[in-house]
């Protein structure tokens, strides 16, 4: 694989108030310069520090809710039906081959 | 030729069927007055000139043989940039998204077309609609008609702007947290967002998906009735879109009794900190209004209210982390070539830091942690369940009346480049996001001027598929008020 992930330990107590915003972006993918990083500590810091106000609450016993009009297992006959333009969705990729392929650098095979 | 910035879309319709316009003059009057204001405004990031003026004269050309596709055939109408249009750009005012162009309709845009609408641009927004004031657009600024150097609130500002600047009759935007109620209020127009469900989602790029609706800014309440009713319905490709029966909802607008009505009055929201004395003020008579109609006043309480901040913006970054994982430089949208050479997933990290915005990459990153392991139950796990105890204050409080009235914000808009932090911002949507949480409708209309003489806006809340009844008390608002649209001077 190309690349190192950050490697950072997470304790078995969450520090609640406090996010490591450079291991996060990691898992996020996104670079971050040194000024963004700094800017983001303590603005994610306020906002965490804001919404554990949550554990005010005693939520025993209350079930979550992940969609508000509950529904479960809607499905769908399922049947073949044509796709999306595949020259469209081609032109759309930022880097192809032969109008056909999206061009991607390589994932495996790599030496580093 | 009628002043466009008066219209409405049923109004232009009228017009339309009388013969005294034609669908061209209609896009071109709309057209020259975007060319007139939008350099000042900024409402919009694309506008089909051409292909709306050729659809306009298809529509005349229907007309002319009896075959329009209904009574709104030929009007125009905006669409917020985070709604699929075959063919045409979606970039939901971000960088991450140059280059590309939608492959299909988004059900919503179907829908329109079929009924003969003509599609005349794309408006502004907060990048990938994260923000209250538009300010977080990658691709231009937008003010508030009413005052250009104030915001016109957010994310659909674009949208919102456009139809309160005379430069669309009506406009799509979409709802995560108040994005279309809010800056409603604060640019004196008519939003409104559906119960989750009432409109498909395919095709509105996702921000987060259990709060997201597609909803209409028009500039009376008639146009907002007419527009729910073309956009709703069940769709087999949102197995969210909920399959109770659209209702003719402008048929239905004078026919409530109001004296049958009771109208909710949340105490916890007259206890917002931050709540400006005009807005307050403004809502206490809209409430007074109502009861001159003859509703009965009600108090009710909401006593999750202030939890309900935190729970949003828990949840809505936990979605979108998730949903916005998919733009990561490989399919669509922007690439940065040259971290190609160090491999891919530097090409992620890199094209993911170039492309989004800073909003965006704090609220991704907010949303990775409380997904991560070892807080998931600690953060979204326990939003969850306080969202419960959300949804269980509106059905409790919906059991004595049948709707809620409240501000679409503690204050008016602000100045541009005011609100420094981000926490701050969050904290203005205090009255919006309790309905995405719920799944409830709401919707915003006007209400007054602050002292400074900007638009103050009334939301009215109702319960799950409720849109009848609140459209119908807003429209025995909006009659009892005078009834018609003003437009600010631009």
């Amino acid at each position: 694989m190309t690349g190192a992930e950050p490697e950072v330990n997470v304790s078995d107590r969450p520090d609640l108030q406090h996010v490591d915003v450079r291991y996060v972006a990691g898992l996020a993918r996104i670079a971050l310069t040194a000024e963004e990083q700094r800017e983001f500590q303590g603005q994610l810091d306020d906002i965490l520090d804001y919404v554990g106000k949550l554990t005010e609450l005693d939520v025993t016993g209350i079930d979550p809710t992940a969609h508000a009009v509950p529904m479960a297992n809607i499905l769908r006959d399922d049947v073949a039906r044509p796709s999306m333009d595949r020259d469209h969705m081609v032109q759309n990729a930022p880097a192809s081959v032969d109008d056909a392929y999206v061009r991607v650098p390589a994932v495996i095979g790599e030496e580093h | 030729m009628p002043d466009v910035t008066e219209l409405t879309l049923h109004s232009a319709a009228a017009a339309l069927a009388r013969k005294d316009l034609s669908s061209v003059e209609l896009c071109q009057a709309l057209l020259d007055r975007c060319a007139a204001v939008d350099e000042r405004v900024g409402a919009f990031l694309h506008l089909n000139r051409e292909a709306a003026l050729a659809d306009a004269r298809a529509s005349d050309d229907r007309r002319a043989t009896g075959q329009i596709h209904g009574p709104h055939d030929g009007v125009p109408i905006a669409v917020k940039d985070n709604l699929a249009v075959a063919g045409e750009p979606c970039g939901c005012a971000s960088g991450i998204l140059d280059g590309y162009t939608s492959p299909y309709d988004a059900t919503v845009i179907a829908k329109l077309r079929s009924a003969g609408l003509v599609l005349m641009g794309r408006t502004n927004m907060d990048e990938f609609a994260m923000g209250s004031s538009t300010e977080n657009s990658s691709k231009r600024v937008t003010a508030n008609p009413w005052d250009l150097a104030r915001v016109p609130g957010g994310s659909s500002g674009g949208s919102t702007a456009a139809v309160s600047s005379g430069s669309a009759l009506a406009a799509l935007g979409s709802d995560t947290g108040g994005s279309i109620r809010q800056p409603a209020g604060f640019c004196g127009v008519v939003g409104l967002k559906p119960s989750y469900g009432r409109v498909s989602r395919y095709g509105l790029v996702a921000y987060a998906s259990s709060l997201d609706q597609i909803g209409p800014l028009t500039r009376d309440v008639r146009d907002s009735a007419i527009l729910l009713q073309l956009i709703s319905g069940r769709d087999p490709q949102d197995s969210t879109s909920l399959s109770e029966p659209v209702v003719d909802y402008a048929a239905a607008l004078g026919q409530r009794d109001i004296s049958t009505l009771r109208v909710g009055l949340p105490k916890e929201y007259f206890d917002v900190e931050g709540l400006s004395s005009d807005v307050r003020h403004a809502v206490e008579a809209a409430a007074k209004q109502f009861e001159e109609l003859g509703a009965e006043l009600v108090d009710v309480s909401l006593p999750h209210t202030e939890y309900a901040i935190a729970t949003y913006y828990i949840i809505a970054t936990a979605e979108a982390s998730a949903n916005l994982a998919r733009f990561d430089g490989i399919r669509y949208g922007f690439r940065d070539m040259d971290a190609e050479e160090d491999g891919l997933l530097e090409v992620y990290r890199q094209s993911r830091a170039k492309g989004f915005g800073t909003e965006v990459k704090r609220r991704i990153i907010l949303g990775t942690y409380v997904l991560s392991s070892g807080y998931y139950d600690a953060y979204y796990l326990r939003a969850q369940k306080v969202r419960t105890l959300i949804r269980n204050d509106f059905l409790n409080a919906f059991r004595s009346c049948d709707v809620v009235l409240a501000p679409s914000a503690p204050d008016i808009a602000w100045k541009r480049g005011e609100m420094t932090s981000p926490l701050q911002m969050y904290l203005a949507d205090i009255y919006t996001i309790s309905a995405n949480l719920a799944g409830i409708c709401g919707m915003t209309v006007p209400c007054g001027l602050s002292s400074e003489g900007m638009p103050i806006g009334l939301q009215v809340l109702a319960p799950v598929l409720g849109e009848t009844t609140m459209l119908q008390a807003a429209y025995a608002y909006e009659q009892a008020c005078g009834g018609a649209w003003c437009p600010p001077e631009l």
